[in-house]
């Protein structure tokens, strides 16, 4: 059997727009030799005697290993950082949930936009962003991150932080509550859990 | 020696320039021709003891020009005199107050960043909150504020 060719894994500014990232992430491409050689690989594990339990509870451990050690990038913006900070603290405590603030980008799995993303701040976040390695999560929290917020209109907000990043999960709230954040990151848990299990991100939501 | 009154300021002024300030309460308020206005910034500081440069900004009055604004404060006899100067329809230069008052630096770039106005004599004139590509002044009454920022919007 020959090794799994790497695939080269794509970076966002190679994509046009929003769109095209998410058709990218949202299936794998036919000739995904990685994948195709994993699944051949659990295949023959799975015709050994015993061998589906090694196969599927593998398979859980490492889904629940991954979504439990999300470690989002210590990075505040405006206010809602306080929040965030509140989250990260004792009372509310995500680490129960594996989520160590992480003062590198380059051990990081998550950002947390957390406030309104200045025009002037937009590309000191997309340089973190690119700083983190992949497979990489966005949570966009609050007004501001969401659409611009009550500055959507001031001359120098960046209307929606999606305009500058790709974004996973969008809380709302002015500023949202640590309840409000910690339902996001949960949801994100989720996500990540049937990202590595299928490979593809959740589609966006259908508009009511 | 006494204190200064708002009186007594607003004839020392009189007596200057020629021109009456409005008085309200304590606040002084005057316009000044734009050749006078260094000599008045150094005649508030030197002899009005005007030493807190409080602030400085503009108004854009669209095709009357814009004018600048400053606040100076005395406060330790409690007098507030309010200077102003119109730049001409379409005109966007003015002397500094760097000379007199160093807090002037940071305020003047500010305006500069924000309404285009261009301080004469200014040590380091340049964008202070904005990035230094930034196109167009912000806080002109026709900036469109959806002018577009490539490559966010």
């Amino acid at each position: 059997m020959k090794p799994p060719i790497p695939l080269v894994p794509a970076v966002w500014s190679e994509f046009k727009d929003l769109q095209e990232w998410e058709k990218y992430h949202q299936e794998r491409p036919d000739n995904d030799k990685t994948s195709e050689a994993l699944a051949s690989i659990a295949e023959a594990i799975h015709h050994f005697p015993g061998g589906w339990i090694v196969t599927t509870s593998t398979e859980k451990i490492f889904n629940w290993a991954r979504s439990s050690s999300i470690w989002p990038v210590t990075f505040g913006l405006a206010c809602c950082a306080i929040e965030m900070m509140a989250t990260f603290a004792s009372r509310f405590d995500v680490e129960r949930f594996g989520m160590v603030p992480w003062a590198s980008p380059r051990h990081s799995d998550l950002m947390i936009v957390s406030g309104t993303v200045t025009i002037k701040m937009a590309q000191m976040l997309k340089r973190i962003y690119e700083q983190m390695p992949d497979i990489k999560w966005v949570i966009s929290m609050g007004s501001c991150a969401n659409s611009g917020g009550p500055f959507r209109h001031g001359y120098h907000v960046v209307k929606g932080v999606d305009r500058v990043v790709p974004v996973d999960v969008y809380v709302p709230g002015c500023p949202p509550t640590p309840d409000s954040l910690m339902y996001g990151l949960l949801r994100l848990q989720e996500q990540v859990a049937q990202f590595q299990k299928t490979g593809t991100r959740p589609a966006p939501a259908e508009p009511a | 020696m006494t204190a200064l009154t708002p009186a007594a300021a607003s004839s020392q002024i009189q007596a200057r320039f020629g021109v009456t300030p409005s008085a309200e309460g304590h606040e002084l308020s005057l316009t000044l021709p734009l050749e006078r206005w260094q000599e008045f910034g150094r005649f508030a500081k030197d002899t009005l003891e005007c030493r807190y440069f409080n602030w400085l900004t503009a108004v854009d009055w669209k095709e009357q020009g814009l004018e600048v604004v400053v606040r100076l404060d005395n406060l330790d006899a409690g007098v507030a005199v309010s200077m102003r100067t119109r730049l001409a329809a379409g005109a966007t230069r003015c002397p500094t107050l760097t000379g007199v008052f160093r807090g002037a630096d940071w305020m003047e770039r500010e305006c500069y960043d924000m309404f285009g106005v261009v301080f004469e004599g200014h040590p380091n004139l340049k964008r202070i909150l904005l990035s230094d590509d930034w196109e167009g002044y912000p806080l002109r009454k026709d900036y469109a504020v959806d002018t577009p920022q490539a490559p966010y919007r």
